[in-house]
């Protein structure tokens, strides 16, 4: 018998009621992941991939944010169903986050220290000095020199890599099974990247949390996730191992957008791809298959049914496909083309 | 920070330089004084010798130069009216301000501060939309007329407080009301809108994602952040009402600082009008340094080295 995923999600659809409309954010999200794991989500703005996260642990407002359905099974427990005082207890404590732009994420006007150390104090119920203690070493850890003298300066002391590592100190602070990195690294310049990257994989190796690392960048997902997912207009459209996923895309989205980055070898000679039409629009009703009006292989099927998350034919176990089309035989009938 | 020091002081002296220049010459536009300290009917001679021993009979900008040399040494002249030198008779009425002033901003920055958290985390509710009408009521009354009201209402007709006047706490309660009213709504509706605005914060985000109880989100990240403004406006009100709550003490017939001026500018008292006006300034300037000073300790970004 194999092992329960650490965390698995069903049905998860969430909803924002604006003035202007209901927007779909969140549709149908189904995945899970084993523990030990990463994740990549990949996705464009308003896709789905943060409010979903964010929605498994309270942390979207409600209102103007409704969970519609789903269930959320963390560790044996549906997240959704927890009282507050339980999601209090759980969030930090099991499941660590590092946002997005460490310019805003961090609070201006404490230490270094004390943000680190609000974690350990709450959750651990460690003294002050206890939990001065592993802030430090969780500053060396996270690669920060003169840790001790640094933890007393504030976060506009730090450069923007620097308050990075920061966050991440944060996020495993209380090891945590699940640490979810939102946009973790887009704030940074490439070579702050690399390093940032580096240090979550030294990371993982050290103490084996299970990442899910949600990004537009597709090339981050390459270089540090096991498997990845890829969502549009809220849904899930493709997911399976990162090499299968991303050599032999069944997704017409996921195809579109990897055949728009750049190569390098061709340089100034064309015009790199763009994928045709414009994002959905989230506050109509979600009909069929969310990327159909932009896809050049979508069947009349594709734009009043939703296709299922099934497996790709003909891949490697775990790859999954949301598609009535077949990608393959379209590029093959496209290519083939006198 | 010395260096920082001095820089304001150098500053504060130039803008009570300034000040006072101003009201120099203007007090001077307005008329003349011998006339109002003398009886109607009092002969050229009398006046004259009046104008000569008050100083007034010099070219003006003579005048000028001796009470910019005399103010440099500490001398603000001697009252017209009062025949005392006009610093005295302006800082003996400064206790009656600073308890007046004192009163509303304690009583002020509470009630508002309460009202303005509870406007901003009851947000969309019954509670936000009367806060906000009562506050923005509180902060369009003109104050006289509030203090008028308050007088016909419970003075008046009830008999319960004095009409004006001042000496015990019954006198206290009519002016420190009218006063707090108006303190009381500027800092809720500011409050409510700079509570708002963290609450929307990124880092406000990551503490509550730490698992962090609601209280310790609020105080620690929300409340700590949303101060700031606060504390600048607090100290701007703080200046005003320092430097007199003119309206409201002579609306009360309040014996400081405010009513000792307005009644020095209506007998053309020139020494006390300056002296009180360079009083004013001074004060104000000092709490803006208070604020400026406490901004840094508040905001690390602005701590100065």
């Amino acid at each position: 018998m194999t092992k329960a995923p650490l965390l698995e999600i069903r049905n998860l659809t969430v909803a924002f009621d604006t003035p202007s409309g209901t927007v779909h954010a969140v549709n149908d999200v189904s995945y899970s992941i084993e523990e030990g794991e990463t994740l990549g989500i990949v996705g464009e703005s308003g896709s789905g991939k943060s409010v979903h996260a964010l929605s498994m642990v309270g942390l979207i407002a409600t209102p103007p944010g409704r969970i519609v359905r789903g269930e959320v099974i963390f560790n044996g427990r549906n997240l959704l169903a927890l009282s507050q005082r339980e999601l209090f207890d759980l969030r930090g404590r099991e499941i660590g986050f590092v946002f997005q732009d460490p310019m805003t994420s961090l609070n201006p006007v404490l230490t270094i220290e004390r943000q680190i150390a609000e974690p350990l104090r709450r959750h651990f119920g460690m003294s002050a000095s206890q939990a001065r203690i592993r802030v430090i070493e969780l500053l060396e850890l996270v690669g920060i020199p003169d840790a001790e003298q640094r933890a007393r300066q504030y976060p506009h002391e730090f450069s923007g890599g620097m308050r990075q590592r920061v966050m991440i100190a944060i996020g495993i602070s209380c090891n945590p099974k699940l640490l979810i990195a939102d946009e973790a690294t887009t704030a940074l310049d490439v070579t702050v990247q690399a390093q940032i990257l580096d240090l979550v994989r030294e990371l993982k190796r050290k103490i084996g949390t299970t990442v899910i690392w949600i990004t537009h960048d597709m090339g981050v997902v390459a270089g540090l996730a096991d498997t990845v997912q890829v969502m549009y207009g809220g849904r899930i459209m493709e997911s399976g191992p990162v090499r299968s996923v991303f050599y032999d895309p069944r997704g017409a989205y996921t195809w579109g957008l990897l055949k728009s980055l750049p190569h390098g070898e061709r340089r100034g000679t064309n015009r790199l791809y763009q994928i045709p039409g414009n994002p959905p629009d989230l506050t109509q009703e979600p009909v069929g298959d969310p990327f159909a009006p932009r896809n050049p292989f979508a069947t009349d099927r594709c734009r009043v049914e939703t296709p299922p998350l099934v497996n790709a034919p003909d891949s490697v176990p775990g790859h999954k496909v949301a598609a009535w089309y077949d990608l393959r035989a379209e590029i093959q009938r496209m290519e083939g083309r006198p | 920070m010395s260096r920082y020091l001095l820089v304001k002081l150098l500053e504060a002296l130039v803008a009570i330089w300034g000040v006072v220049t101003i009201v120099f010459f203007v007090s001077r536009v307005l008329g003349d004084p011998a006339i109002l300290l003398l009886p109607v009917g009092a002969s050229q001679q009398d006046l004259d010798t009046l104008r000569a021993g008050l100083g007034l009979d010099k070219p003006l900008i003579q005048q000028y130069a001796v009470a910019m040399l005399d103010m440099l040494r500490g001398n603000f002249g001697i009252s017209f009216q009062h025949n005392r030198p006009a610093m005295d008779v302006v800082l003996e009425r400064m206790p009656a301000t600073f308890e007046l002033a004192g009163t509303a901003l304690i009583f002020g920055t509470l009630i508002g501060s309460v009202a303005g958290a509870i406007a901003a985390l009851k947000r969309g509710t019954l509670a936000e939309f009367i806060v906000m009408i009562a506050a923005l009521l509180g902060q369009a009354t003109p104050v006289f007329w509030l203090g008028i009201m308050l007088i016909l209402v419970f003075s008046v007709d009830l008999g319960w407080l004095p009409t004006g006047g001042s000496g015990t706490i019954a006198h206290l309660v009519l002016p420190g009301l009218t006063l707090s009213v108006f303190v009381s709504a500027s800092i809720a509706r500011l409050l409510r809108s700079s509570l708002l605005d963290i609450m929307r914060e990124d880092y406000v985000r990551t503490a509550r994602a730490k698992g962090l109880l609601p209280h310790t989100v609020f105080f620690w990240h929300i409340a700590r952040n949303a101060l700031i403004p606060v504390v600048t406006m607090i100290g701007i009100i703080a200046g005003e009402l320092l430097g007199g709550s003119v309206v409201i003490e002579t609306v009360f017939a309040w014996p400081g600082v405010g009513r000792i001026v307005v009644q020095a500018i209506q007998a053309q008292d020139f020494p006390v009008i300056q002296a009180g006006v360079a009083l004013v300034a001074a004060i104000f300037i000092l709490i803006n340094l208070l604020v400026d000073l406490l901004y840094g300790v508040l905001d690390p970004r602005i701590r100065r080295r």
